[in-house]
């Protein structure tokens, strides 16, 4: 960096190589399995490729326009949009509205909260199984509920009007522990002396909770908010084992239909450009986050 | 008065019925793990006895105990190298203090703007050449860099004294030692925190091993429930419910324990 010789360069930049060599574990592995695979992605995205990932013939943005054009992968962006629509909004209102709950300062309370964050433990395989029996059309809970109700049966995970619904109703349920927890822990976080206050002068519950509760949660919902837009974006496991992106393709969301045109179907190519457009997606909503907390949300 | 007592009432109301509707899938799940075929047929909740036939039959079906060790080794080994490789990054960050150690935090932060399914096609691959496909090392060293596990341990270093490293400077030790009998010791805590998040993560990880396990030599627990869906679905969902359950019972037991500690941890992570 610098070419005087004044004693004790080396010395100066003994920091230098020391902080890199308490960093150097993170980097190679950051480089080997994330940056690198990223670039070679978006490499092979203007390739189509041989059985072994290999580039074989440069078509440009031919991929891309293949892909905008076909109707199977817009369908499968459709219904991935369709799905975070379902998922995240109904999520964060449910897990805010139990975290509110849990917060009280009551007897027991400790077993409820257990009993909300207790999907966190639970895997996304573990959950997919149970839901696929609650959605059984015959033996399944919801349908013999809709019996005894004497509603019409549903065909929760073959009816394609019905499918990504289902799909959505148990995904929510698998998220609800992690976000329970955040959101817990971000109403523990604030102040009490801010409702005592509030308490003095007489306030209502939902006054206290539009007012002071919502703004000073805002950093922890912002947070949750982001997070899950990207988990829905990622969602596979609750797929490959429900509905395998059937039936006619309604739920065949963006990662699965990555992994699908990939690994069985050998198109690592165009597979290649639908992860560059994943990839965007998720750049956009994580930008998007950084830009609106630097705004809007309040911090203390 | 009897206001508040209506309100607590109302309150306990609510928590009893929105956790049961919350707990419900699981402990259904664990009544039908007891029950035989014509029982579930007959939508009963209650079995009428709790014996444990199909959880016999389930690890004779699938090389289940292999499956638990593969996925106790997988999920720990990430866990300790989650540890060591975030803990000495947080570290370089707060306590060594070098030019452009900005520029390298802001690449840590673009880590997590890149989703992990988007690099996957690469990925296989790498693991394929390295020939790794199938082996314990194939499962888990992709996982042990982690943005998140370093933002979380670098929030709670930065609450340590800046006069602890002086006064360990003029003890005479050395950097590494500070790291490993000071830093270390005093952040228990966090570690205990990030340890159970990189268990829990690793354990109900389904993607990665799906794609890269061919063999039952290394698959995990996760992969057998799908191999065991598919087998058994039509005929014996007592079965399928007792190998559910059987793999969600350490994480469950790990999140039971560990909740109040994962909560606080992980909300301090996520906000810087």
């Amino acid at each position: 960096m610098t070419t005087v010789r004044a004693p004790g360069v080396w010395k100066r930049s003994a920091n230098l190589r020391i902080g890199f060599l308490y960093l150097l574990p993170s980097i190679i592995l950051f480089a080997v399995f994330l940056f690198y695979p990223m670039i070679r992605t978006i490499y092979l995205s203007f390739f189509l490729t041989d059985q072994n990932g290999n580039a074989a013939v440069s078509v440009g943005f031919e991929n891309y326009s293949y892909l905008l054009t076909s109707p199977a992968f817009l369908n499968s962006m459709k219904a991935t949009g369709l799905f975070v629509l379902y998922t995240v909004p109904v999520g964060i209102i449910l897990a805010l509205f139990f975290a509110l709950l849990a917060n009280e300062k009551l007897k027991g309370i400790g077993f409820f909260r257990t009993m909300y964050s207790s999907t966190m433990g639970i895997s996304v395989a573990a959950s997919s199984v149970i839901w696929l029996f609650l959605f059984h059309p015959s033996v399944g809970v919801f349908n013999r509920i809709l019996l005894v109700l004497d509603f019409p049966q549903i065909q929760w995970l073959l009816d394609p009007e019905w499918a990504l619904v289902s799909i959505a109703i148990s995904t929510i349920w698998m998220n609800t522990g992690f976000s329970f927890l955040i959101l817990l822990g971000g109403l523990q976080n604030i102040d009490e002396h801010l409702y005592e206050s509030s308490r003095i002068d007489g306030a209502g519950y939902f006054y206290r909770l539009r007012r002071i509760t919502i703004p000073m949660l805002s950093p922890t919902l912002f947070f949750i908010i982001t997070i899950s837009l990207i988990n829905a974006f990622q969602t596979f496991g609750q797929i490959d084992i429900l509905t395998k992106g059937g039936p006619s393709q309604s739920t065949n969301l963006i990662v699965y239909s990555i992994y699908r045109e990939a690994f069985i179907n050998y198109q690592f190519g165009t597979a290649s450009a639908q992860a560059v457009i994943l990839f965007i997606i998720i750049l956009v909503v994580t930008l998007l986050q950084f830009k609106l907390v630097e705004r809007k949300v309040h911090y203390q | 008065m009897r206001d508040s007592t209506l309100k607590k009432v109302w309150i306990y109301f609510l928590l009893t019925v929105t956790s049961f509707l919350v707990f419900f899938p699981v402990l259904y799940a664990f009544m039908i793990s007891f029950m035989s075929g014509s029982e579930i047929l007959q939508g009963r909740f209650f079995p009428e006895a709790f014996n444990f036939d199909n959880y016999a039959k389930v690890f004779d079906r699938l090389p289940l105990f292999k499956y638990l060790l593969n996925s106790f080794v997988v999920s720990l080994t990430v866990m300790v190298g989650q540890l060591a490789v975030c803990s000495l990054a947080a570290y370089a960050f707060v306590f060594i203090p070098f030019k452009g150690r900005d520029l390298v935090f802001f690449l840590f932060i673009s880590t997590m703007m890149i989703p992990w399914e988007a690099t996957m096609i690469p990925n296989f691959f790498t693991i394929q050449k390295l020939d790794w496909l199938n082996t314990y090392q194939g499962m888990s060293l992709p996982f042990f860099a982690l943005a998140f596990g370093t933002f979380l341990l670098r929030q709670h270093f930065k609450t340590i004294p800046k006069e602890l490293q002086e006064a360990s400077q003029i003890a005479g030790l050395s950097r590494f030692a500070f790291f490993w009998k000071v830093i270390l010791p005093v952040s228990k805590t966090s570690l205990v925190t990030l340890g159970a998040y990189g268990f829990l993560t690793t354990w109900n990880m389904y993607l990665w091993p799906l794609l890269i396990t061919t063999n039952s030599s290394v698959r995990t627990v996760q992969i057998g429930l799908k191999q065991l869906q598919s087998q058994e679905i039509s005929t014996d969902w007592g079965v399928v419910m007792a190998g559910v359950i059987v793999v969600i019972i350490p994480t469950l037991l790990l999140l039971f324990i560990g909740q109040k500690q994962l909560q606080k941890g992980l909300s301090q992570g996520a906000l810087k």
